[in-house]
């Protein structure tokens, strides 16, 4: 039976091991914006041994590129990406960094659901489409690096009873197997 | 012969995008509500509370239904008695596009394939529009215009089967292209599919199948039998709204068939999100 719980970033290892595939989660706190291109120059940043824009310790990234704010509103509507596009950066970001969640739709890999295992991290899925729905709980949003990206600019959001549904927890289950096993129709 | 302003078409275009990148339309709207209606899982019920609450904030509120509002790919039947006055139809059609979605606050998807540079500055804001005309006879003309998002788009399959693959190749081609999508195209779905013709033939009808209201009849009765079957077997996966596991993974199922060659069969599955932004202008 799924549970309900309500989370502050940044999350500890207590926080993110009481979760199971299927919970849903009402996230509160702040929550860094990044997609494939901002991936790509984190890695980069790392390899060549430089410091990240933010402390990933504990942090949570929400895979997402925003429509541009109407005027006087933080940030536009704000779905979910699909996720599998950043899956070979995850793994390091999670190993290395300490990075303790992701908010995203769609499958990961073996290797990000190994690392979130091994390393202690949750994928949560929030649902794809509701861009003006999810927005409403985003209360500020600041760019923090790469402009230059515009939609795809790392940004630090904060969230309000976020909701998520945890698709891979830290014991190797996967939400999406776990629900379609349960419905799938086999002649 | 017919006269059409440019700055008409620019205008209208400008306003249907805008519209629809804000209000999902009836038809999409009405197959999410009873797709709620007849889900079992709870968690997918959920989910699709959760679209049709989305639907509402998005319209009442006039803001983007997604983040992704899609690259603009339009239909356009031009009549051979149709006069331009005042600059080109593709041209129009682009400055319609790019005032539409600046307008509008709609997000600047197209990029560099290489570098992935956005081209906002150097082509256009969300430009090129992705444009297929044909020339009809007559004085009208209509142009369809849907948002693609990518999600959706990137889980498309084509492929050119030998003749003796037949219908049954085709049901399980498609059933395999919806099964491994799994969640990642935003179910639950519009499955279009493109049959014959030569192999772009086959995906551009895939692409404007996904145009046809959902919930109407295909006339060919062939096709029809096909579309329910694949209605049935692709619910059958399980995968739900949002790959949560659940019993409505498509909305609609639309084909449209083309004479083949000889020698092949050509198919492709083109596949859309739920949010099946889509309409049509006439002049």
């Amino acid at each position: 039976m799924s549970k309900t719980y309500h989370l502050t970033t940044p999350l500890s290892e207590e926080d993110v091991c009481q979760l199971k595939a299927g919970d849903i989660v009402y996230l509160n706190g702040i929550v860094y914006t990044a997609r494939d291109a901002a991936h790509k120059k984190l890695v980069d940043l790392l390899d060549e041994g430089k410091e990240l824009p933010f402390d990933m310790k504990g942090a949570v990234i929400y895979f997402v590129g925003p429509t541009p704010p109407k005027p006087g509103d933080p940030i536009g509507s704000a779905g979910p990406t699909t996720s599998y596009r950043m899956d070979s950066y995850s793994p390091k970001l999670i190993n290395e960094q300490g990075l303790k969640g992701m908010i995203g739709k769609g499958k990961r890999n073996q290797d990000v659901i190994d690392a979130c295992v091994k390393s202690k991290a949750i994928y949560f899925g929030a649902t794809g489409g509701a861009g003006a729905l999810l927005a409403r709980q985003i209360k500020s949003a600041e760019v923090i690096a790469y402009p230059e990206l515009g939609p795809e600019a790392i940004r630090k959001i904060e969230v309000v009873d976020f909701p998520l549904t945890v698709i891979n927890d830290t014991y190797g289950q996967d939400m999406y197997l776990m629900g379609r096993a349960q419905y799938e129709i086999k002649d | 012969m017919k006269e059409i302003q440019y700055k008409d078409i620019v205008q209208a275009i400008r306003d249907c995008i805008i519209y629809s990148g804000t209000n999902l339309p009836q038809d999409s709207y009405k197959a999410l509500q009873n797709a709620y209606e007849n889900e079992k899982s709870p968690v997918c019920k959920e989910v699709l509370k959760q679209l049709l609450e989305n639907a509402d904030i998005a319209s009442n509120e006039a803001r983007p239904l997604c983040q992704d509002t899609g690259l603009a790919v339009f239909f356009v039947k031009v009549g051979e008695d149709v006069k331009i006055k005042g600059g080109s139809l593709k041209k129009a059609i682009n400055e319609g596009t790019e005032k539409g979605y600046k307008d509008g606050y709609l997000r600047a998807s197209t990029c560099h394939w290489d570098t992935r540079a956005n081209l906002k500055d150097e082509v256009g804001y969300n430009l090129p529009a992705i444009i297929h005309f044909d020339l009809v006879e007559g004085d009208e003309l209509e142009i369809e215009y849907a948002a693609k998002g990518g999600g959706s788009e990137n889980v498309s399959r084509a492929t050119v089967f030998a003749p003796a693959k037949g219908r049954k190749g085709i049901v399980e081609y498609v059933k395999q292209v919806i099964s491994d999508a799994g969640p990642n195209p935003c179910p639950p779905l519009t499955v279009g599919v493109g049959i014959g013709g030569t192999f772009e033939k086959a995906v551009i009808s895939s692409k404007h199948a996904l145009f046809r209201e959902l919930g109407s009849v295909n006339p060919d009765p062939v096709l029809d039998s096909m579309e329910k079957e694949l209605m049935v077997e692709l619910n059958k996966l399980g995968i739900g709204a949002m790959g949560m596991g659940g019993t409505q993974t498509v909305l609609g199922v639309h084909i449209e068939k083309n004479p083949c060659h000889i020698a092949s069969l050509p198919v492709s599955v083109n596949v859309q999100c739920h949010s099946s932004r889509h309409t049509v202008i006439k002049f």
